[in-house]
């Protein structure tokens, strides 16, 4: 295993040039936030450059409704790379816009391209380039984004799926009789 | 069929084409085929399909054109369940992620609130803890093993695996007083500690145990249709492995060595004396023969931890952090303050503000508890990284443009729990 020490200084040598605030983390796993813009292009020199070659995963957290009404960033991305090689971890953080539009990084990773679904899934943050994109664990239909904070725990109308398939199933069989 | 030869997959680059890979397929009508093509639903409730995964499924015949991975049917919100709940009561529920090694998930999570909280482990407790996962992985292992042969035809061994399964089911009663979903660990150690009397009956377990895997491998390794059903069929590379993420057995088979337990070391594993093995072929015999190892080399390294346990008897098993550990019961039923100190921690525990993660190596690959705390009680954020999603999501990839029997091989070779892939 890698010191931290090290890491740090590997990915500064491979980043050289590009735009990355160091951050500090409790668990003491190189941390970087970039400019959502730049997020291809670091990540491109993360694998290329410093030898990330597997995305460990993708997600986001939401930092709540007030931030918005405060006009700032209310989701934050995060992306983790782990190198096999080097047997060391870095995280990168950004935050979204309003637009609630992502760089997919699938070009990279085809193995993030279920981790950015459900991203897609669970907070309605769109990636831009990725092909498949479309919710991976809740039904096709469903109306919500779950893990957003203004989601509430008991659901909202958990059964409406259900019961539109239940009238329909109804109505058919009323139809055949 | 040559692994060359991945019918519809586009497979020779790693360039990512969902449109040909099970994300939104379309028949292409100047395709001959187009027409001819099948469409089948293989699971949600399918022996085959460990769990509820349904798989649709566009089929030439016998030949599999389009495979697409259809999940969710488990998803019970476990991380929205987290933000609700507190950090201290999602214990149980992360025993539900992997239900056949519910205390290797607890380990992996409180690992990531220790460091969050930046709070020790006692010596003993890691011990504990690796014990348990060991045995774990063996049971985790024992179903892979079990369930894979038995989709193949091989029906005596999934009758065999559940026998030990079961001896390792009494264990781990003896031990917690259940059989599943346990919720042994704590934040900064394990509830209870061991006894000799048990410790012994671990050490007989494994003993036992070691003669059972000679005898399982006399039926399958050196076994023609086994053999036959399983070497070059899911075929992967070393960078295909990479590139989509998979870790444990699965990267391993193809020949990648990387173990957190030697790479990342956590609870002390750096200590301990094991092997890893790896594969060459990359397929799903070679995925098979490195879990046939790895339970060896758990038994071996759950001896050494019997072994500690002896050294270091009646030392504490929890670590003595008034912030987050609870206070001992007898003293709760005596005196107010620690009744209020016990109301404190249950109701309104915080972590400090930050942010961490933590990794264990779990039987199906890395199983990762991402934290996020903003210094209240109520989580921020918790995102479970699940191998076996990872696992799922390879399946178009090594099961497109082959027979379905094969993609049954496959299925069981990945090694996945739905209860982790939908969380």
């Amino acid at each position: 295993m890698m010191s931290a020490e090290a890491t740090a200084e590997r990915v500064r040598e491979g980043l050289a040039g590009l735009d990355c605030e160091a951050l500090e983390s409790r668990d003491g796993m190189t941390t970087l936030r970039c400019e959502l813009a730049a997020v291809p292009e670091v990540a491109a020199a993360l694998r290329d450059r410093c030898g990330f070659e597997l995305s460990t995963c993708v997600t986001a957290v939401d930092h709540g409704m007030e931030r918005e009404e405060q006009g700032r960033p209310r989701f934050d991305m995060i992306w983790q790379l782990q190198s096999v090689t080097h047997a060391d971890r870095l995280r990168l953080h950004a935050w979204v816009g309003e637009e609630l539009r992502v760089p997919s990084l699938v070009g990279l990773w085809p193995g993030i391209a279920y981790g950015e679904r459900e991203c897609f899934d669970m907070f309605g943050i769109a990636f831009d380039g990725h092909a498949g994109l479309k919710r991976l664990l809740m039904p096709e239909a469903y109306e919500h984004f779950p893990l957003r904070k203004d989601f509430p725990h008991q659901g909202i109308e958990p059964d409406k799926l259900y019961r539109a398939w239940d009238a329909s199933r109804r109505a058919d069989a009323g139809g055949a009789s | 069929m040559s692994a060359t030869g991945r019918r519809g997959a586009g497979l020779d680059s790693l360039e990512y084409r969902p449109g040909e890979m099970g994300g939104a397929h379309a028949v292409d009508p100047d395709d001959p085929l187009h027409g001819s093509l099948v469409e089948l639903n293989m699971g949600p409730s399918h022996p085959a399909t460990h769990g509820v995964l349904r798989l649709r499924v566009l089929a030439d015949g016998e030949v599999l054109h389009t495979v697409e991975p259809v999940i969710g049917y488990l998803h019970r919100g476990k991380e929205k369940s987290c933000e609700s709940l507190g950090w201290r009561k999602f214990f149980v529920h992360t025993d539900r992620l992997d239900y056949l090694q519910p205390l290797m998930n607890n380990v992996g999570y409180a690992m990531a609130l220790e460091s969050l909280a930046g709070l020790e482990v006692p010596e003993r407790a890691q011990v504990i803890r690796v014990l348990l996962m060991e045995t774990s992985r063996i049971m985790s292992h024992l179903i892979a093993l079990g369930v894979s042969a038995m989709d193949l035809g091989a029906v005596s061994m999934f009758f065999f695996t559940f026998d030990q399964r079961e001896k390792i089911y009494d264990l781990i009663d003896a031990y917690t007083g259940h059989r599943m979903n346990n919720t042994y660990v704590r934040m900064g150690g394990v509830y209870a500690d061991t006894d000799e009397e048990l410790e012994e009956r671990f050490a007989r377990f494994f003993e036992a145990f070691l003669g059972e895997v000679e005898e399982w491998e006399s039926l399958l390794t050196g076994n023609r249709i086994w053999y036959g059903r399983n070497r070059g069929i899911g075929q992967l590379t070393r960078e295909e492995a990479l590139a989509w993420s998979l870790t444990g057995p699965n990267l391993r088979g193809s020949g990648v060595e990387f173990d957190l337990r030697k790479h990342e070391p956590y609870c002390g594993y750096e200590t301990y004396d094991f092997d890893i093995p790896i594969g060459q072929e990359g397929d799903a015999f070679d995925r098979y023969l490195v879990r046939i190892e790895e339970m060896r080399q758990s038994a071996r390294i759950g001896r050494q931890a019997l072994e500690r346990l002896k050294q270091t008897r009646g030392a504490n098993v929890i670590a003595d952090d008034r912030r987050y550990v609870l206070p001992r019961q007898a003293d709760v039923m005596s005196s107010m303050e620690e009744l209020i100190h016990q109301f404190k921690i249950v109701t309104d525990m915080a972590l400090p503000k930050g942010e961490a993660y933590a990794a264990v190596e779990s039987s199906k690959g890395e199983l990762g508890f991402y934290v996020a705390s903003d210094g209240t009680a109520a989580p921020l954020r918790c995102h479970i990284r699940s191998p076996s999603l990872m696992n799922v999501q390879v399946i178009p990839l090594l099961s497109q443009g082959r027979l379905l029997s094969d993609a049954v091989a496959v299925l069981g070779s990945l090694d996945f729990v739905m209860g982790e892939v939908d969380r």
